[in-house]
This record gives C-alpha cells, sequence and structure tokens, in this order.
C-alpha cells in the first residue's frame, strides 16, 4: 500500500478557489506539496508564512502566471488561464511615478478593461457610469482627477481597492495590500475588502506576514512554512502547539488585547517587499 | 530679410515642397501618438539609440542604391529588436543602448565616407532633409505610419495598462513582456520616419518634446496624447513653412517651436500644481 492519496479519495470540490493535492517546487525546493484547500464565496481566508514559504507563488498560481507542479486547481470553477475576469488582484502598495500621465480615474478604468485589444470606443459612456461607481465606494471621487502620482500611499491603495473590484470579480487576491500603510489607512483599506465580500459573496485571499490589522475579518488561515502548511481558524492555527510544529522550534503565541504575536522563531515576522511580477 | 511672405507663398506651391508638408504631417501625427507612452516607459534614451540606427541603416541604403526610407525603416526596426535582446534587465538597458548607438554612429559614418554621391544627401540623414523626399520614400514613409497607427489603435489599452502599472497589467492577464517587444518594433518604425524628415539627431524634438510638454499640462493619457499630436504638427509643419523663404535647415526651426512649447507648457504646469 501506498501513502499516495488517490483522486477520488479526495474531498469534493466546492468553493471560489480549490486546490487538490497541489505541489509547487522548483527544482529539488518544494515550496508546498498535497495542498488540499476550498476557499467559499464570502470566506477572508489569510495566507501567512515567512517569505520564501510561496505566499506570492500561490498568488502566482491563482492568476496562472505558474503552473503547479502537481495537483490540480480551480478558481471560479475554472482551471487558472491567464487574464481570468473573474479574479480582482490587488498588489502591495509601491508608490506611482509622481509625473505619471495618469489620473486616479484612469488607474481604474485600466481594471475594467484595460486588458482588451482596440480602443474601446463602443460603450463609453456605460464604462464611465462603473469607474465612477467603483470610485465612489472606495470614497475616491473626490481625487479622481488628480494625477495618480500625486496621491498619498493610502489613497493610492484605495484606488487600487476600486480597480480590483470595478470588473465584478468572485475571487479577490490580495498580496500584502496593507504593506508600508498607517494604521488608519490599514484599517480603510482592509474594512473596503471586507465590506465587498460581504456584499457580493466574494471570496477574499490575503497574503499578509501580519496577522493583527485583519484579525477582525479573518475567517480561516493557511499558514505556510519551509513546505509545511496549516489550514483552520486563527484559534486553531495560531497557537503555540501548531506553531512550533510547523517551525520545527519552540514558538510561543501570546495573545495581548484581541492581538496575537508570535515570539520565537525567526522570519517568522518580516517586512520585506515582494511581488508576483518579481520572483519569475 | 529672415521671413518673406511672398517668396514662402512661392515656394509652397512646389510639388517638391507640399510633398515634404505632407510626410511632415504624417510624422507629426504618429510621433505625438507613440510619444506618450514613449515618455511614460522612460524610453528617451532608446529612442535616440534607435534613431542613429534608423540613420546607419538609411546612409547603408544610400551607398547601396536603395530607398533611403526602406534602409532607415530596417535599421531601426533591428535597433529595437537589438536593444530588446540585449537589455532585457532595466540595469542593464542603459548601457546597452550608449553601447550599440556608438557603433551604428561609426558605421554610418564609414558608409557616408564610402558613399560617392551628393553630400547634401548625407547631411539630410543627420539633420534632415524633407524638402528632398522622394515620392517613393514617401509612400513607405505613409504605408508605415499606417503600419504604427493602426497597430497603436489595436493595441493602446494593454499598452497604457502595461505601460503605467505592470505588475497588475501581468496579474490581468495582459502579455507584458510580448508588448515591451512589440512597441519596441513601432517605436523604431515611428523612429525611422523621423529621420527622414528632421534627421536622425533631432527625431526626440518630434517624439519626445511634445509627449513630455503635454504631460506637463495634463495627467490623462487620452489628452495627452491629443495635445502631443498638435504640438508636434505645429513643430514640424510650422518648423518647415518658416525655412522655407530663409533656406535655413528645416531642424532648426522645429526644434526651436518644439521647445518652446516645451518651455510654456512647463511654466503653466508649474502654475497649475500651485494651485493644487
Amino acid at each position: 500500500m501506498t501513502a499516495q492519496i488517490s483522486a477520488a479519495d479526495r474531498p469534493t470540490r466546492q468553493g471560489a478557489v480549490s486546490l487538490r493535492g497541489a505541489r509547487l517546487a522548483y527544482g529539488d525546493r518544494v515550496l508546498w506539496d498535497e495542498l488540499d484547500l476550498d476557499v467559499r464565496p464570502g470566506e477572508f481566508l489569510a495566507v501567512l508564512g515567512p517569505n520564501g514559504s510561496g505566499k506570492t507563488s500561490l498568488m502566482r498560481v491563482l492568476l496562472g502566471l505558474q503552473p503547479l507542479s502537481g495537483g490540480t486547481v480551480e478558481v471560479a470553477g475554472a482551471p487558472p488561464g491567464r487574464g481570468n475576469r473573474r479574479i480582482g488582484y490587488i498588489p502591495q502598495q509601491r508608490a506611482l511615478d509622481p509625473a505619471l500621465t495618469l489620473r486616479g480615474r484612469d488607474l481604474v478604468g485600466l481594471g475594467l478593461d484595460g486588458h482588451r485589444w482596440g480602443l474601446g470606443l463602443r460603450g463609453r459612456a456605460r464604462r464611465r457610469e462603473r469607474v465612477a461607481e467603483a470610485l465612489a465606494s472606495v470614497g475616491a471621487t473626490e481625487y479622481a482627477d488628480t494625477p495618480a502620482g500625486l496621491l498619498s500611499g493610502g489613497e493610492q491603495q484605495r484606488l487600487r481597492v476600486a480597480q480590483a473590484l470595478v470588473g465584478d470579480p468572485d475571487v479577490l487576491l490580495c498580496d500584502e495590500p496593507l504593506l508600508s500603510l498607517d494604521l488608519a489607512h490599514q484599517r480603510v483599506v482592509s474594512d473596503l475588502i471586507d465590506a465587498r465580500r460581504r456584499a457580493a459573496d466574494t471570496a477574499v485571499l490575503f497574503v499578509t506576514h501580519e496577522i493583527n490589522p485583519v484579525l477582525p475579518l479573518v475567517d480561516r488561515v493557511l499558514y505556510l512554512v519551509d513546505g509545511r502548511f496549516r489550514v483552520g481558524t486563527p484559534a486553531e492555527v495560531m497557537t503555540s502547539a501548531t506553531l512550533s510544529e510547523l517551525y520545527r522550534t519552540t514558538v510561543e503565541v501570546v495573545r495581548v488585547r484581541g492581538q496575537i504575536h508570535v515570539v520565537g522563531a525567526q522570519g517568522v515576522c518580516e517586512d520585506q517587499a515582494h511581488h508576483v511580477a518579481e520572483d519569475a | 530679410m529672415l521671413f518673406d511672405l511672398a517668396e514662402t507663398a512661392d515656394l509652397l506651391a512646389l510639388d517638391i515642397v507640399q510633398r515634404a508638408l505632407v510626410a511632415a504631417a504624417v510624422l507629426g501625427l504618429v510621433a505625438g501618438v507613440v510619444g506618450p507612452l514613449v515618455v511614460t516607459r522612460k524610453m528617451s534614451f532608446a529612442v535616440h539609440g534607435t534613431s542613429e540606427l534608423a540613420f546607419t541603416g538609411g546612409a547603408a541604403a544610400l551607398l547601396l542604391g536603395v530607398g533611403v526610407g526602406y534602409g532607415a525603416v530596417l535599421g531601426a526596426v533591428l535597433a529595437a529588436l537589438l536593444l530588446g535582446l540585449l537589455g532585457r534587465r532595466d540595469t542593464e538597458r542603459d548601457s546597452v543602448i550608449g553601447a550599440v548607438l556608438a557603433f551604428g554612429l561609426g558605421l554610418g559614418v564609414l558608409f557616408l565616407w564610402l558613399y560617392p554621391g551628393r553630400a547634401a544627401n548625407k547631411m539630410g540623414l543627420l539633420v534632415g532633409q524633407p524638402i528632398g523626399i522622394q515620392p517613393t520614400d514617401l509612400w513607405v514613409l505613409i504605408a508605415c505610419a499606417v503600419v504604427v497607427l493602426v497597430a497603436m489603435a489595436l493595441l493602446y489599452r494593454p499598452l497604457l495598462f502595461a505601460s503605467v502599472d505592470p505588475d497588475v497589467a501581468l496579474a490581468r492577464g495582459v502579455p507584458t513582456r510580448t508588448l515591451n517587444w512589440v512597441f519596441a518594433v513601432l517605436v523604431g518604425m515611428a523612429t525611422a520616419l523621423g529621420v527622414q524628415v528632421v534627421g536622425a539627431l533631432l527625431v526626440l524634438s518630434l517624439m519626445i518634446t511634445p509627449a513630455a510638454a503635454a504631460a506637463r499640462v495634463t495627467a490623462s493619457p487620452l489628452r495627452a496624447t491629443l495635445l502631443a499630436v498638435a504640438f508636434a504638427e505645429v513643430a514640424v509643419l510650422g518648423g518647415i513653412v518658416l525655412s522655407l523663404a530663409p533656406g535655413v535647415p528645416v531642424s532648426a526651426f522645429v526644434t526651436a517651436i518644439s521647445f518652446a512649447i516645451y518651455v510654456v507648457c512647463r511654466v503653466v504646469g508649474r502654475s497649475r500644481n500651485r494651485v493644487v
């Protein structure tokens, strides 16, 4: 008898994102293997783990930019392909060039039809309407015509949320969207994402190195460490026992005033920037 | 007198002058459409390098006795591909352009030295000679312009997306890498057109200056493109008309008008930023 689980034994697919026996390896280095994961519509899943644990690679797999080394994956009911219209994507905040010839309105509009060929002269009125709605939904109407590069990081990130939501996605992939934002803007941006998934049943996969800003919103956590992983509610995963097992060293999880602090593991907390385009 | 109305009017009636104006108008349109994305992508130096190789191609064509237009286009497109191939990493691109540009220029000088024909033809490649443009070259120019404009119309939105927001564009399925190549080739073709009208040394004054000026006064990509076309047309057509009577090289006027527009836009843009 082998330990291999046959496809028939795996739980049936459900939800907006579904991975079965998923494996991702670069040469000998296995980022994760035998990953089964279902994210329900409207669920908020935080993806945690140290750098190099494959959080961003998971995003790349779901975006269709990186094939799995093994297993299968479905996003919004179909295998991931480049440019899946049912996925919204929010990158980490990276300041736009102040001299960029681009208004907030244009940035959001590109999220709607920037991937389409042609000039898009037809249906311009409807397009303008949808962009205006998306801008209003994140409270960015006021600065929609300001050069995008002159806006603050928080304002730019609000535009990013509108850009990701304007296409009405079923799945929202967020890659460290709060990085380098101050606390007030972290709150604003995560609340906008939360409001969306409650209103439209959008599944949210939220890659972050810091769970606390989104802890009240998180339904489940996927914690990746060095090829090992654990999926469960924050109460199940964010414990000294579970994290010690994942990190294979003694890790202390301390809860202070509703916040979770992980003490003892190297690389548990890191601030290094990364994004989907880099490790291509 | 530097500017003589009657003489200018007489000259405007000539076939060769009208041909020059048509070529210039076509170039202004192409440069204005391509320019804003060149500026956004910070490709000014690449345009300069490409135009030097368009000059090399033109010089080779002159030596071989084929149309200068063909040579210029071939040289510019080869340059665009070469720069794309060698300078894939951002950190390297700058020095790759420098190296290729210098070599191309040297090669061009050799071709011109070998060329036994008129000196004015040689000078024309460097500083522009629209009045001398042959009907066949005009047709090559128009054909290239149509190719560039049609491609720009088809690719405009993904190109803009990939230029201003490459990470998200990639995540949304825009083939950013392929578009880099395609755009480099389109820029190469547009540059080659410029070499025939304003010469290799001054292509920047039509591809970059109008777009950079437009970017100073508007943040709307559409408005920036329309303004860049208008600025480029004013500079190139105005420059040719003004240069007729005094017989001064076209480039002197074209670049002066282009630069004046740029300075005015900078001043206007500054006062606007202060208000905001």
